[in-house]
C-alpha cells in the first residue's frame, strides 16, 4: 500500500490534485449492491466515473422486485439510489445484459476496475419427487408474479384451494403469506400489480401454514415481520404451545434479537384469541388463519387421484441434533401427510454464474472473493448477494458494498490497478452492443416509464401501476 | 412528493455534484405504514409539520449542541433544533454519515443507529417496541443503542455525544491503520 499521509488517506484532496486520468468504473447489476457500491465510490473519489449497467430495462433490482409492495418505506432508498445515478459522475444502461449483450472480458477492456453487483436471480431446489406438479411455485416466482417482475407475469398461480403451505422460515415465507392473507382493501393502495390484484380477490385461500424443517429457536424471520404477520387483520396465528415448551428459559441468556423474537412466538401461542372467538361465536365469516409448523422436512409433493396437480405434501419429522443456529435437523423415521393445494417453496434464493471469464463457486452460490476482490482477477470486484449468499437485508447489503468499494478505491489509491492507459468505458461498450443490436436505457429513459407508472396508479390509487412487459416500457421510450 | 424529500437532497448536499440546495424538510410525511418520530419541542410544534428555516434562523434558546463521533472517530459537531429528531440533525445539517437514514425515518431499515453513554440513554424516552424491532437488526448492537430517527432533541441534551457504530469497512480500515502503525 502506498503510504498516504493524512488522516483521510482516500478523501477527495488527494484526488483533485492527481494528474492520472479519471478512472473509469463500471458496476453490473442496479439493485442495492450495485448503487451502495457505486455511491461510495463516487462520494470518496472525487474524480472517478462509475456506469451502472442492468439486463432488466428498469433500475433497482430486488427494492422493485422483491420488496413487498404493503412495504413502501423500505422502498425509500430508491431516492437515494436516484440521486446516485442523477449525479454528473454517474450513468445507468438498463436493457444490457452483461455475459449475453457483452462479455465480462470487454467490460474490462472498456473500465479499470468491474465490479459484480448482479444479485441471486435464481433459486434453491428442494430436490423432492413432485416437486414439478402444477400447485407447486417457488416463492421467487409467486414474489415475481406479484411485484411485475417481467419473466413471472404470467405465472398465474392456482388460488383455488383452501389450504396453502410455505416450505422455509425465512421473511420471504412471511412476505407470502402476508399477501395471501392480506384484506384487499389493504393490498389495493400498494403498487402490486393490477392482474395480482384481481387473481387475489378470487383467492379461496384462508388457510397458509408455514413449515420449517428445524425449532424456533432456528427460525430465519425477523420480529418485526412477524409481528406484522400476528397483528394483521382479519387472519388469525395458530402456534401449539407445545412447540414452545421450555423455551423461555432457553433464551433467557440468548442474545437480544433471538430473545425477543422467541419470546414473542411464546406469547402469541399462550394467547387466547379473544376477539376471534367472539367474531366465529356472533357468526361472523369464518377468519383466515396461519400457523408455524417446526421440525418437519419436505419429502414428496403428493400428486391428485389424477396426477395432474398436488394435493398434499409429506413430511418427515426430524429432531434436533446439536444447538443454536447450527443445529442440524435429523430425520426421526416418523412422517406426516398435509392436504394442500397450493404449495410455495421459499427455501432461499441462488446466484448463477455470469461468464466464463468469472470464477464461481457454484457449492455456495458466490463468487470466490476476499473483502469484494474477486479471487485471482485482478480488476475485478463484487458486492452484494452474488459476494455474500442470497441473505441479508439492505443495511447488510449496504454495509457488504460498501466494503466492495473501500477495496476498489484503495487499489486505485494504491496503484494496484493501473488508471494511466485511459479507459474508454462507455464509448467502447457502446460500439460493441450497436454490433448486436442492442439499445441501452437510459437513466432519463427510466425516467419517462416511471412517469408513466405513477400516471397509471394515479387513476387507480396506488402509488404507480408497473408495466411488466419490458416490449411495452421500450414502447413508451420511442426505442 | 414529500416523503421522497429527504432522500433526495441528501446525496445533492454532501457534493456528489456538488450543488448547494436549501433543504426543505419534511420530516416523515405519512403513509400508511410509517412510524415517523413524533417529536414535540415545548412550543407544541411537531417537526413532521416540516420547517424551512435554516438552524441559524432559530433563537439560541432553542439550540442544543450535539457531537456524532463518525465511524472514524472523527467528531461532528452541530447545533440541532429543540424537536428535531437526530436523523433530521444529520440530514438538515448535511454530516457525512454514509448510509444513513436509508428508509428516511420510517422505521423500516436501522442505518440511524446510534449509541448513547448510559447516563443520557436512561434519561431518554421510552423506547416503542417497533423501535426495539428494528434495532434488532441494527449493527453492532449495544445495550444503549437507539435509532436516531426515532429520539429527538431535548434542551437537557445540550452538549450530547453520540456515537456511529462502525461498519464492516470500517473495521478493516481500523485493522489496516493497526497493521500499518506496526510495521
Ligand atoms: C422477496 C424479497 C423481499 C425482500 N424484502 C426486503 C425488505 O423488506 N427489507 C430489506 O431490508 N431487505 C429485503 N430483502 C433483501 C434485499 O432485497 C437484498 O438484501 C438486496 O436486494 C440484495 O441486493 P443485490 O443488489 O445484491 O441484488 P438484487 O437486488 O437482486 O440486484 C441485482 C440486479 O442485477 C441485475 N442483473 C442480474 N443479472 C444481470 C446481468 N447478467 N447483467 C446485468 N444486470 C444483471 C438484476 O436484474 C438486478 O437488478 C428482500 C429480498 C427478497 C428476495
Ligand atoms: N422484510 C424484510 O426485511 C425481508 C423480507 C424478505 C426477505 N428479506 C431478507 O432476504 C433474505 C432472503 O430471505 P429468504 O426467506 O429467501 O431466505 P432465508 O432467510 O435464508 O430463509 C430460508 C428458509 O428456508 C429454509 N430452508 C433452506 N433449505 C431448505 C430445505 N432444503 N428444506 C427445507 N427448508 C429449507 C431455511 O431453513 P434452515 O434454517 O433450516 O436452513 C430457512 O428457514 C433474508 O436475509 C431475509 O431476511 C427481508
Ligand atoms: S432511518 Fe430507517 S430506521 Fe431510522
Amino acid at each position: 500500500m502506498a503510504g498516504a499521509g493524512g488522516r483521510a488517506p482516500l478523501g477527495l484532496r488527494r484526488w483533485l490534485s492527481s494528474p492520472a486520468p479519471a478512472p473509469r468504473v463500471c458496476v453490473v447489476g442496479s439493485g442495492p449492491a450495485g448503487f451502495y457500491t457505486a455511491q461510495h465510490i463516487l462520494k470518496h473519489h472525487g474524480g472517478a466515473l462509475v456506469d451502472i449497467y442492468e439486463k432488466l430495462p428498469v433500475p433497482f433490482g430486488l427494492v422493485r422486485f422483491g420488496v413487498a409492495p404493503d412495504h413502501p418505506e423500505v422502498k425509500n432508498v430508491i431516492n437515494t439510489f436516484t440521486q446516485t445515478a442523477r449525479s454528473e459522475r454517474c450513468a445507468y444502461y438498463g436493457n444490457v445484459t452483461v455475459g449475453r449483450d457483452v462479455t465480462v472480458p470487454e467490460l474490462q477492456q472498456a473500465y479499470h476496475a468491474v465490479v459484480l453487483s448482479y444479485g441471486a436471480e435464481d433459486n434453491r431446489v428442494l430436490g423432492i419427487p413432485g416437486e414439478n406438479l402444477p400447485g407447486v411455485y417457488t416463492a421467487r416466482a409467486f414474489v415475481g408474479w406479484y411485484n411485475g417482475l417481467p419473466e413471472n407475469r404470467d405465472l398465474k398461480p392456482d388460488l383455488s384451494c383452501e389450504t396453502a403451505l410455505i416450505l422455509g422460515h425465512g421473511n420471504v415465507a412471511l412476505d407470502i403469506a402476508r399477501i395471501l392473507l392480506s384484506p384487499l382493501q389493504l393490498l389495493r393502495k400498494t403498487d402490486i400489480t393490477d392482474s395480482s390484484l384481481a387473481a387475489l380477490a378470487c383467492s379461496k385461500v384462508k388457510r397458509v401454514w408455514l413449515v420449517g424443517r428445524r425449532g424456533p429457536l432456528q427460525v430465519a424471520f425477523t420480529i418485526k415481520e412477524l409481528r406484522e404477520m400476528i397483528n394483521l387483520p382479519g387472519a388469525r396465528p395458530v402456534l401449539d404451545p407445545a412447540d414452545f415448551t421450555g423455551l423461555e428459559s432457553a433464551v433467557r441468556d440468548a442474545p437480544r434479537p433471538r430473545k425477543r423474537l422467541t419470546e414473542l412466538m411464546i406469547k402469541t401461542a399462550l394467547e387466547k384469541p379473544v376477539e376471534m372467538q367472539a367474531a366465529a361465536a356472533a357468526g361472523a365469516a369464518a377468519p383466515r388463519e396461519w400457523g408455524l409448523k417446526f421440525q418437519r422436512s419436505p419429502q414428496e409433493v403428493l400428486p391428485s387421484a389424477d396426477g395432474r396437480r398436488a394435493r398434499g405434501i409429506r413430511m418427515a419429522l426430524t429432531c434436533l441434533e446439536g444447538s443454536g443456529d447450527s443445529a442440524k435437523a435429523v430425520p426421526t423415521g416418523a412422517v406426516e401427510e398435509l392436504e394442500c393445494g397450493l404449495v410455495l417453496s421459499s427455501i432461499g434464493y441462488r446466484s448463477l454464474p455470469l461468464d466464463p471469464a468469472v470464477p464461481f463457486d457454484s457449492q455456495h452460490g458466490v463468487i470466490p472473493n476476499s473483502s469484494g476482490r474477486v479471487q485471482g482477477v485482478p480488476g475485478l470486484y463484487c458486492s452484494g448477494w452474488v459476494k455474500r449468499g442470497p441473505t441479508g437485508v439492505i443495511i447488510t447489503t449496504m454495509n457488504d458494498s460498501f466494503d466492495t468499494a473501500q477495496s476498489v478505491l484503495e487499489d486505485l489509491q494504491g496503484g494496484v490497478l493501473d488508471t494511466s492507459p485511459p479507459r474508454e468505458g462507455f464509448g467502447l461498450v457502446e460500439s460493441i452492443l450497436r454490433s448486436r443490436g442492442v439499445r441501452p436505457v437510459s437513466f432519463s429513459d427510466w425516467e419517462k416509464i416511471d412517469a408513466a407508472e405513477v400516471a397509471r396508479g394515479k387513476a387507480a390509487g396506488k402509488p404507480r401501476e408497473k408495466i411488466v412487459d419490458p416490449v411495452e416500457m421500450l414502447q413508451i421510450i420511442g426505442h | 412528493m414529500a416523503h421522497s424529500i429527504l432522500g433526495l437532497l441528501r446525496p445533492l448536499r454532501r457534493g456528489l455534484n456538488g450543488s448547494k440546495i436549501r433543504l426543505i424538510f419534511l420530516c416523515g410525511v405519512t403513509e400508511q405504514h410509517h412510524s415517523p418520530a413524533k417529536c414535540w419541542s415545548e412550543r407544541g410544534f411537531s417537526s413532521t409539520q416540516g420547517f424551512q428555516d435554516g438552524p441559524e434562523e432559530s433563537s439560541s434558546k432553542d439550540q442544543v449542541t450535539v457531537h456524532f463521533i463518525n465511524r472514524d472517530g472523527e467528531r461532528l459537531t452541530t447545533t440541532a433544533k429543540e424537536g428535531e429528531s437526530l436523523l433530521e440533525v444529520v440530514v438538515n445539517h448535511n454530516l457525512a454519515i454514509d448510509g444513513f437514514g436509508a428508509c428516511e425515518g420510517t422505521l423500516a431499515c436501522s442505518t440511524c443507529h446510534l449509541i448513547f453513554d448510559k447516563d443520557t440513554f436512561q434519561k431518554l424516552d421510552a423506547i416503542s417496541d417497533e423501535e426495539l424491532d428494528m434495532l434488532d437488526l441494527a449493527y453492532g448492537l449495544t445495550d444503549t443503542s437507539r435509532l436516531g430517527c426515532q429520539v429527538c432533541v431535548k434542551k437537557w441534551m445540550d452538549g450530547l455525544t453520540v456515537r456511529v457504530p462502525m461498519d464492516v469497512s470500517d473495521m478493516r480500515k481500523q485493522l489496516e491503520v493497526g497493521k500499518q502503525s506496526k510495521q
